[in-house]
């Protein structure tokens, strides 16, 4: 009893209002993976009040094709890092880039899920046409994304200053507000945010890099049996057509069909895409 | 752990001299709003009592971190939708944070100084007065070097929270402390060796500034008993 009160209320203080009940021991091992809160279209909350995304959706794919539990936790990113290095969640899905320098402190990823590419954004009646007009201009970036470490890589060449900001809203907003020129966003999320919120900007499509894969992410190897399941699932929803209805749901079809076409390509390709990933 | 010290050592001090600066800039624009607030405070005029009332209340009600959106990105959008000229005004995160430091601990650096006057027993202005001194040279003289002594504890205590506030400013990108360690923990996935860290950092930093006001105190406490 005491050890099940216990459970709880660990549990409780890490999910905040996003969890689903704790089942109780004897119960089938119920997986608890952690999320971000908003990174549209991987993980957000929409109109109806419902926690969507690919995360979620490819998540749950995975989990019916693979038939396990799991209990996802939309933690925040700094926070789902921390819950999967303390025990207190056995994965991440949270749109992260597979680079080596997160390997070496430990971490293993999964397979690529999904391709994202970086590039640049900025307000739609800037005068910023390419990296050659950001000398001594300031830049957007948020923490921690494959977009800030491209951004860090144009930085000496093109000599613009680098905000970090802590999630993509507030980036935007400083791109419309005028506090940076341009902002470097995984390109899928921000067609997806200038759509949906109607926002002044415009991506400058010559600007877009090559891209990397984002993997599911496990800490402890006590979690392995989870990452061997989703990889397994991951090759099964890709195969019977599920992964690109669920792309297509969140980008439309032609990203759909790009992103299935990379998932079926090879595990070649897979492993090249993820040695271009390391970070500056 | 000593992996992200030899990378990332320089970055996090350097960091850390933002965090200083920002909160000494702060501080400083935070010390003159609450002599000046708390002056306002303790006089007789009662406009200047419900200048200093909606000051305090204002700031005090509204948590730092909306405060900080506000400031930065409310007030330029503000200020453009009014004044149209061809180039936008912005705030820099260097001088939002002061305003948002500054307008939220001198709310409650003019509580501290109020309390502190009123501290003094009325007694003490009244003798002064009788003597013959105005009311500023009275309060220059008499009031406020007792009240300092009462205030002295409260607005150390009150610098410390400051210097700490300051990581509730890494939400607008200003490159303090937090900001930067979340970067890190980004890029190395290492979570709670980067916190361990940045808690050692802070916990020096703040040591420095408890010892340095402890030796102020006993120097304006002197010759007390």
């Amino acid at each position: 009893m005491k050890k099940q009160v216990a459970c709880l209320l660990a549990a409780a203080m890490v999910a905040g209002c996003m969890t689903v009940p704790v089942a109780a021991e004897e119960e089938s091992k119920v997986w608890v993976i952690a999320t971000d809160t908003v990174f549209k279209p991987f993980e957000y909350t929409n109109d109806d009040g419902e926690f969507v995304g690919i995360d979620v959706d490819i998540l749950a794919a995975i989990a019916e094709d693979q038939g396990f539990e799991y209990e996802l936790n939309s933690l925040g990113w700094d926070s789902a890092i921390a819950a999967c290095q303390a025990g207190q969640a056995d994965g991440m899905i949270a749109g992260a880039s597979i680079t080596d320098e997160r390997k070496e402190s430990g971490w293993t990823f999964s397979d690529g899920y999904y391709n994202a590419t970086q590039s640049m954004t900025v307000a739609a009646d800037s005068e910023i046409a390419g990296f050659e007009d950001l000398s001594g201009q300031t830049v957007g970036v948020k923490t921690g994304t494959q977009g800030a470490s491209y951004a860090e890589s144009l930085q000496e060449e093109y000599g613009f200053e680098i905000t970090y900001y802590e999630d993509s809203p507030t980036m935007y907003q400083a791109v419309l507000g005028g506090q940076v020129v341009a902002c470097f966003e995984d390109t899928p999320i921000m067609a997806a945010s200038i759509q949906d919120g109607d926002l002044a900007l415009t991506i400058l499509y010559d600007t877009e890099n090559e891209g990397s894969p984002y993997g599911f992410a496990i800490f402890s190897e006590d979690s392995q049996e989870l990452l061997d399941m989703f990889n397994a699932g991951l090759a099964d929803i890709v195969a019977d057509g599920t992964y690109a209805e669920i792309i297509a749901n969140y980008l439309g079809e032609d990203a759909a069909a790009t992103a299935e076409a990379a998932m079926l390509g090879d595990a070649e390709a897979e492993t090249e895409a993820g040695t271009e990933a390391v970070t500056e | 752990m000593v992996k992200i010290i030899t990378n990332y050592g320089p970055l996090l001090l350097a960091a850390m001299q933002q965090t200083v600066l920002l909160a000494l800039c702060g501080l400083f624009f935070a010390c003159i709003l609450g002599i000046f607030f708390g002056i306002l405070g303790v006089t007789k005029n009662k406009v200047c009592r419900a200048v200093n009332r909606v000051f305090v209340d204002v700031i005090r009600g509204v948590p730092m971190i909306v405060l900080a959106y506000f400031i930065y990105f409310g007030v330029p959008a503000f200020i453009n939708g009014i004044v149209s000229s061809s180039s936008k005004f912005t705030l820099s995160a260097l001088q939002a944070g002061t305003i948002c430091l500054a307008l939220n601990c001198g709310a409650y650096m003019s509580e501290i100084i109020r309390a502190g006057i009123q501290s003094v027993d009325k007694g003490q202005m009244e003798a002064a007065r009788s003597l013959g001194l105005p009311w500023w040279r009275a309060m220059y003289r008499v009031v406020m070097p007792q009240a300092i002594r009462t205030m002295i504890p409260s607005i150390i205590n009150q610098f410390i929270i400051t210097l700490k506030d300051t990581s509730i400013l890494s939400i607008i990108g200003f490159p303090e402390l937090v900001n930067t360690a979340k970067n890190v923990v980004a890029n190395t996935f290492m979570s709670f060796q980067v916190w361990a860290i940045v808690a050692v950092m802070y916990l020096i930093v703040i040591e420095i500034l408890t010892v340095i006001s402890r030796i102020l105190e006993r120097r304006l406490n002197r010759g007390r008993e």
